[in-house]
């Protein structure tokens, strides 16, 4: 065998193309006499449209159509709810067009195909729309009051969703309890802000019947599946392609977005190809968001600090529509005990409709929320009970002989239980108490102080439900002229590179180089089964999807081989890109192996000639193809996890705060993780890290901002705070590798993990910088410097 | 929704007032006619295929669209076409060699594993391409790197692995 790829820091095999500028993002895709779109959006949070006029944008010169909820036909409907519940009642999605009312700022209105996008954006300012504005209430806690403005008359105090989900017999363990505490937090509305905004490009062909369309999705096989049933046409005239995408994390999961429909549509009416690149300021205003939530949640505890009972209520923020369901509040509130026995729990929460862009997952889905809310209660018993931040968590975390650790009662996002599998986390606590040196900490910060320098250590722990089902397949086939392995799955890739680390674990089963082994992604038409690439589940889902069936290719190489090679199976192994009979020199190629076990096979190269030199690759009678069995090295399976693996980890901190300047300079920063088996370090770094500075974006930085009206005021990259390198510290990701039991890779989900933790550790680590100058809690995030100045010196954040 | 066959839209087509420009791109001479508001950023990607140049923002806030104009770097998207007139321009699809070779930065960013998505890269390595031949002494600390990159947003990284990139890239073109 060769090395083994599996656990190795292999360099992705898709640098090379994308660092030569050869990538091919949505817009790069050449389409001849392509037209282009742009939208008129809504400039109201809130109104009705009393007339609209379009004679003078469809007049003007390079224009080639104009199209408003009228002009749409089937079209103009509600988009689909994604995920039902029932929880929520009448749950209300978008039309592709208004018809009537907006219901915030960016909503598409009208949309215009034109010559290009300069004159598309001329004949959109020609448009004549009247509106009749509405009252609006932005704040979540004030639109659930009786009185409030409705943003959907059906949803009375705005509520799109109301759950409680329970686990034990939290009232039992509440009157048992000798101390509670009881805090309210709060994070703010964030957005992805992929580098490359969401595009969509589609082009029919009359003579085939045929519709493509490439869109910088997440989920290419929902859109096709959608596109197919909403124009009527059979699935397989249909070809949705995800090509190189410019990250996702969560916004280009949702399905439809306006443009997804009404692209196609304009291709097909139209007669030539169509294209709408969004630009940032669209993204900001028309492409989902999220984060808000605001929590208040108890710890009821025993005197020496172990937590019996958990409640939560807590408003989610999910803006004017609700197409993805509660799976953001659902995550949130099935993670809330965190990595913590807590074995009673209540938890309830209300989804808030306000006049917002829609509110779907964005990576971390939840998660950074329930992590503030346990995270700070932690720290806060602690305060209460005056015990060390470290020692309160010890005394409550899941031990490694309790695993597995069932929530009896509460259900994951994907309906199934939830049950922490496997994980060490107390090692992790201890590494981090290894790496912060707390008790060496404390006497320089008290040293620090002395020279006014006001230092803090911060800390939260996390877990993460990974791996969602339901299924990922795979295809695996090799390739009869190159003897390379070309293998297929039903995702995408925004960056995480899937065509490396699927590579290296078909790689070590066929004894290839991971460079000869080839993925192709995100095109229906190369594999239409499977879900999409989102909730970290791509590695542990598809990555056991292309393990199993690269094991009955490597079978079906074995057995092919030893009857070429005239050897027992058990003889034979699989190395450098071919069969061998082991301790031997006799081998037979991948290639010939292939091209043998096709039964119709020309000369057309090297490999066919050499298969003539060996004995059949099948040792059967009668017909060449014998009953059940399939020409060539090939196979197609599944995977279906019988529930979300959990993922775990524990983030730590030193800042130092300047009391003038209310800045925080982050000194230290580390990262323990344990996303099970890896199977490539350097990229679950990256992916950590790169989750990371997003926390830190959350943190410290990023938050959209509504005026009281509903304008949003930073949609922009000047105005949204987004870190650049200047705002990133440097982390030190240390691993744990706790084999997950429920998959045969062992494998955990690592995509979201980085952004969870960070916005509890810097809160934390503020918050202890500050106690001595009477700095106050710090509930509330991303932590800007005018809550450190309103902390220290009175005034409104 | 079955939809009626229209004529083809073949006649629309942009009334922009056109003016020539004749400019070098990676050392190739380019004379084309454009539009007067035609951004340099859509004039390479869109008139020459050189879609190697990425657009994030059309602000310049985010760099992604970062070219070489007359050797300083400068953002593409801030940048008309005809500004470009008699400018010598380099893309990203001038660093690595005819044969495919890798620029040794785009070298250190695979080794470093310092691209994710791949759509900030092209900005951020003509970018440093900018730095590392400007002549002028680096700041090859930390902190000096990270204010080299201070104009490139990248939003899958974190940033760490490119500021690695750099240091070696740094060395390996003997700039340290």
């Amino acid at each position: 065998m060769s090395t083994r790829s599996f656990g190795a820091r292999i360099q992705r095999n898709i640098d090379p193309q994308l660092l030569r500028g050869e990538g091919s993002f949505v817009d790069d895709i050449p389409l001849a006499n392509a037209l282009h779109v742009a939208f008129v959006r809504s400039p109201y949070a809130r109104a009705r449209i009393t007339s609209m006029d379009v004679s003078a944008a469809r007049a003007h010169p390079g224009v080639a159509a104009v199209y408003t909820a009228d002009d749409i036909g089937a079209l103009d409907r509600e988009m689909p709810l994604l995920i039902p519940h029932s929880s929520m009642t009448d749950a209300r999605t978008q039309r592709p067009l208004a018809r009537g009312d907006v219901y915030y700022v960016g909503q598409t209105v009208a949309m215009i195909v034109a010559a290009d996008r300069y004159t598309a954006e001329d004949a959109a300012q020609l448009v004549d729309v009247d509106y009749e504005p509405l009252d609006v209430e932005i704040d979540i806690e004030k639109a659930v009051a009786p009185g409030a403005p409705l943003v959907h008359a059906t949803h009375p105090n705005n509520i799109a969703a109301h759950f409680v989900q329970v686990s034990g017999d939290p009232n039992a363990a509440v009157r048992r309890a000798e101390h509670v505490t009881r805090i309210r937090v709060q994070v703010d509305r964030s957005t992805a802000a992929p580098m490359e905004c969401r595009a969509v490009a589609a082009t029919f062909d009359r003579v085939t019947g045929e519709l493509t369309v490439w869109d910088g999705t997440q989920a290419p096989i929902s859109v096709r599946g959608g596109l197919a049933s909403i124009f009527k046409l059979d699935e397989d005239k249909v070809r949705v392609i995800a090509p190189h995408v410019g990250g996702g994390f969560g916004q280009k999961v949702l399905l439809f977005y306006p443009d997804e429909l009404l692209v196609p549509m304009a291709a097909m009416q139209l007669g030539r190809p169509v294209k709408y690149i969004e630009d940032r300021r669209e993204n900001f205003v028309g492409s989902s968001q999220e984060r808000t939530q605001i929590h208040f949640i108890e710890l009821h505890a025993l005197k020496t600090g172990e937590v019996v009972a958990l409640r939560d209520s807590f408003l989610h923020d999910t803006g004017a529509f609700i197409p993805y369901g509660i799976a953001i509040a659902q995550v949130a509130s099935t993670s809330i005990a965190g990595p913590y026995r807590i074995p009673n729990i209540w938890v309830e929460f209300k989804a808030v409709y306000t006049p917002t862009v829609p509110v779907t997952p964005y990576r971390g889905c939840g998660r950074p929320q329930s992590c503030f809310a346990i995270e700070r209660a932690m720290d806060q018993l602690a305060d209460d009970l005056g015990l060390d931040r470290f020692e309160v968590r010890r005394r409550n975390l899941i031990g490694e002989d309790q695993f597995p650790y069932e929530r009896e009662g509460l259900l994951f996002a994907d309906g199934l239980k939830v049950k922490l599998d496997s994980g060490q986390y107390h090692r992790a606590l201890a590494m981090m108490e290894e790496a912060l040196r707390p008790a060496d900490f404390a006497s320089r910060q008290a040293k620090a102080r002395a020279e006014g320098k006001y230092l803090g250590l911060g800390l939260a722990f996390y877990v993460e439900g990974t791996g969602l089902g339901p299924y990922e397949g795979g295809h695996v086939k090799v390739h009869p002229i190159t003897g390379k392995v070309y293998v297929n799955t039903g995702l995408t890739s925004q960056g995480q590179g899937h065509d490396t680390v699927f590579a290296q674990i078909v790689a070590d089963q066929m004894g290839v180089n991971v460079e000869d082994v080839i993925l192709v992604e995100g095109d229906t038409k190369a594999f239409d089964w499977g879900v999409a690439t989102f909730a970290s589940r791509a590695a542990v889902v598809s990555g056991n999807a292309i393990f199993k069936t690269a094991q009955i290719v490597r079978r079906k190489t074995l057995e092919a081989a030893a009857n070429m090679l005239e050897a027992q199976v058990d003889d034979v192994e699989l190395r450098d890109g071919g069969a061998w009979i082991k301790g031997t020199d006799r081998h037979v190629p991948l290639a010939a192996i292939a091209t043998a076990t096709n039964p119709l096979r020309y000369a057309f190269n090297e490999a066919a000639q050499a298969a003539t030199q060996f004995a059949p690759a099948s040792k059967h009678d009668g017909p060449p193809l014998a009953e059940g069995q399939h020409p060539g090295l090939e196979a197609t399976d599944y995977y279906s996890p019988p529930c979300s693996t959990w993922a775990y980890g524990v983030h730590g901190a030193i800042v130092e705060v300047d009391p003038e300047l209310c800045q925080v300079r982050v000194e230290k920063y580390v990262c323990i993780h344990d996303c099970g088996n890896m199977i490539n370090p350097t990229i679950v770094e990256g992916q950590v890290m790169g989750g990371i500075a997003q926390g830190f974006g959350g943190a410290l930085y990023e938050k959209i901002e509504f005026d009281p009206s509903g304008n949003m005021v930073n949609a922009s990259f000047v105005d949204f705070l987004m870190p650049y390198a200047t705002e990133i510290p440097k982390v030190e990701i240390l691993h744990l590798e706790t084999p997950s039991p429920l998959n045969p890779l062992g494998v955990k989900g690592v995509g979201e993990a980085g952004c969870i933790a960070v916005g509890p550790v810097i809160a934390s680590g503020v918050e202890d910088a500050l106690k001595t100058l009477g700095g106050g809690k710090f509930h509330h995030v991303p932590l800007t410097p005018s809550m450190i100045h309103a902390a220290l010196y009175g005034g409104g954040a | 929704m079955r939809t009626q066959r229209t004529a083809n839209k073949l006649g629309v087509r942009s009334v922009d007032p056109q003016v020539n420009v004749t400019l070098t791109v990676n050392g190739e001479t380019i004379s084309r006619s454009v539009s007067t508001r035609m951004l340099l950023s859509d004039f390479l990607r869109h008139e020459l295929g050189l879609t190697g140049t990425h657009v994030g923002c059309e602000h310049g806030v985010c760099g992604a669209c970062t070219v070489l104009i007359n050797g300083r770097s400068g953002r593409s998207c801030l940048t008309l076409a005809v500004q470009a007139e008699g400018a010598d321009i380099r893309t990203v699809e001038s660093l690595a060699g005819e044969d495919g070779a890798l620029h040794p930065l785009q070298q250190a960013f695979q080794e470093n594993h310092a691209l994710q998505c791949g759509y900030c890269t092209p900005g951020m390595l003509m970018n440093i391409v900018s730095h590392l031949e400007s002549g002028r002494p680096l700041d090859l600390t930390d902190e000096g790197i990270r204010e080299m990159l201070s104009g490139n947003l990248c939003r899958c990284t974190g940033y760490q692995n490119i500021i690695a990139a750099v240091r070696s890239a740094a060395s390996a073109l003997g700039k340290s």
